[in-house]
């Protein structure tokens, strides 16, 4: 899905992509997604984790066009 | 004052208890000799080693032809839980249902006897299987074998394993390394394995529990049975009773003394911000406590604790010994990145626990400080 934000974490390591996440969350409107591209291990689990300790919604993983995962977040508050 | 002083990792290993020092040193010039041999060197060893077997079997309740000495926790287990297997299926592919947070010594015995049947079960929040989860994947066509730890050697959560409601027949191995010596040992399994190190023994001792009532074939190559599961050190075999045989004789007042020192360290670790503590607050380890702090790496708060004088244990990835993140965070749910894992020995002191809690606060916040959000 399109996102208002997709950041690019590729060969970012635990838990720099979920602090570019943090950082980039005021950049998007509520109700708005932003997504969060990353292949290091730790993301699969630490963003879904995020979202809940942050209250935040968690829409999914899918794949981004080089086989990456990337990971889509809502803005909820 | 213990010179294990900041010490916090004893659920990796434990520092030596004096009990076992005195033994060992004791037993190093008397038992050396192989106890299968008739001549005196043989028979002092043998005399050491029946020792050691009737007083850990005392100490579990079992009988001493139940007990044997392996190389280690994780040679116990692979004998244990691969024996139970051999015994149902003669070897040829039948399945383990085992949880999802099992010790990864349990993982790769169940990954290195490759079967389609067999069977994880997940488990909540805390980190516990649902029982009845645990009895369907039990009653799956060909599963021969049902392998439980007693207690998570991470978030340090009990499981319920005498509530498994298992088919007549279906053996349950018992992976109980975290809580021997610890909390009572549930009453319901085949096999039971645990490591001397990890309660005040010596490293190099694992300790494998088969009932007389199970069916268990010794896995590997060469062996003869429990009573020889390779070449024991009987040395160390008899140390690891003398701690264990310690240890229990005041279970409950050092159990009653961590969970009130954890219970400091989970109130603690609570009130940083953004850090979730993981695992049952109650029904747990009694010396064991694991949390997660959003945005710090595992190895930044080790060795930033380690420059304050504390040693500690982290499941997170990006840490010198992994790179990938711990199986049991993830299968909970929980973060996995900034994780430290708090085990007290145990004779740690309450001033110990506040200057823990003092020194947890300050590197968080410290760190927290640089990240810049």
């Amino acid at each position: 899905m399109s996102a208002a934000v997709e950041l690019d974490c590729r060969g970012a390591v635990c838990p720099r992509p979920i602090i570019e996440l943090a950082k980039a969350l005021p950049s998007v409107a509520v109700g708005e997604t932003l997504a969060v591209v990353a292949d290091d291990p730790a993301a699969r689990h630490d963003v879904p984790a995020w979202c809940r300790m942050r209250g935040q919604e968690y829409v999914g993983e899918e794949v981004a066009d080089d086989g990456a995962p990337r990971y889509v977040v809502r803005r909820t508050s | 004052m213990s010179t294990a002083r900041g010490y916090l990792d004893t659920a990796s290993a434990e520092p030596l208890h004096p009990a076992a020092r005195e033994t060992l040193l004791a037993a190093l010039d008397r038992g050396f000799g192989d106890p299968r041999r008739l001549h005196r060197a043989g028979r002092d060893a043998r005399l050491l080693l029946d020792n050691a077997r009737a007083v850990v079997a005392e100490c579990l309740g079992v009988h001493a032809e139940e007990i044997g000495f392996a190389a280690s926790g994780t040679d116990a287990v692979h004998r244990g839980l691969l024996g139970l297997l051999r015994a149902r299926s003669g070897g040829s592919g039948a399945g383990v249902a085992h949880s999802a947070v099992e010790h990864s010594s349990v993982l790769q015995a169940v990954q290195w006897a490759p079967s389609p049947d067999h069977v994880t079960v997940g488990v909540d929040a805390s980190g516990r299987v649902d029982p009845a989860a645990i009895a369907e994947a039990a009653r799956r066509p060909g599963v021969a074998v049902v392998a439980l730890q007693s207690a998570n050697q991470e978030v340090g959560t009990r499981q319920p394993v005498d509530d498994l409601d298992l088919p007549d027949g279906l053996p349950l191995f018992v992976d109980a390394a975290a809580s021997v010596g610890r909390l009572p040992l549930p009453g319901l399994w085949s096999a039971l394995a645990a490591s001397a190190h990890k309660w005040g023994g010596p490293g190099g001792v694992g300790v494998l529990a088969v009932r007389r009532s199970a069916r268990w074939t010794t896995p590997f190559p060469g062996d003869d049975g429990l009573d020889q599961l390779g070449t024991t050190w009987v040395p160390g075999a008899l140390a690891a009773a003398a701690a264990l045989q310690a240890v229990l004789a005041e279970r409950e007042e050092t159990a009653a003394r961590q969970h009130r020192q954890v219970d400091r360290i989970r109130a603690c670790a609570a009130a940083l911000p953004d850090t979730e503590v993981v695992g049952d607050p109650d029904e747990r380890l009694p010396h064991l406590v694991t949390f997660s702090c959003l945005y710090i790496s595992g190895d930044e708060l080790v060795s930033a604790l380690d420059r304050h004088g504390f040693g500690v244990a982290s499941g997170s990835a990006c840490t010198a010994s992994t790179l990938e993140p711990s199986h049991v965070l993830a299968a909970m749910g929980a973060l996995t990145h900034g994780n430290v894992r708090v085990s007290l020995r145990r004779d740690s002191t309450d001033d110990e626990v506040e200057d823990f809690c003092a020194a947890l606060t300050a590197v968080v916040t410290e760190i927290r400080a640089s990240v810049d959000l």
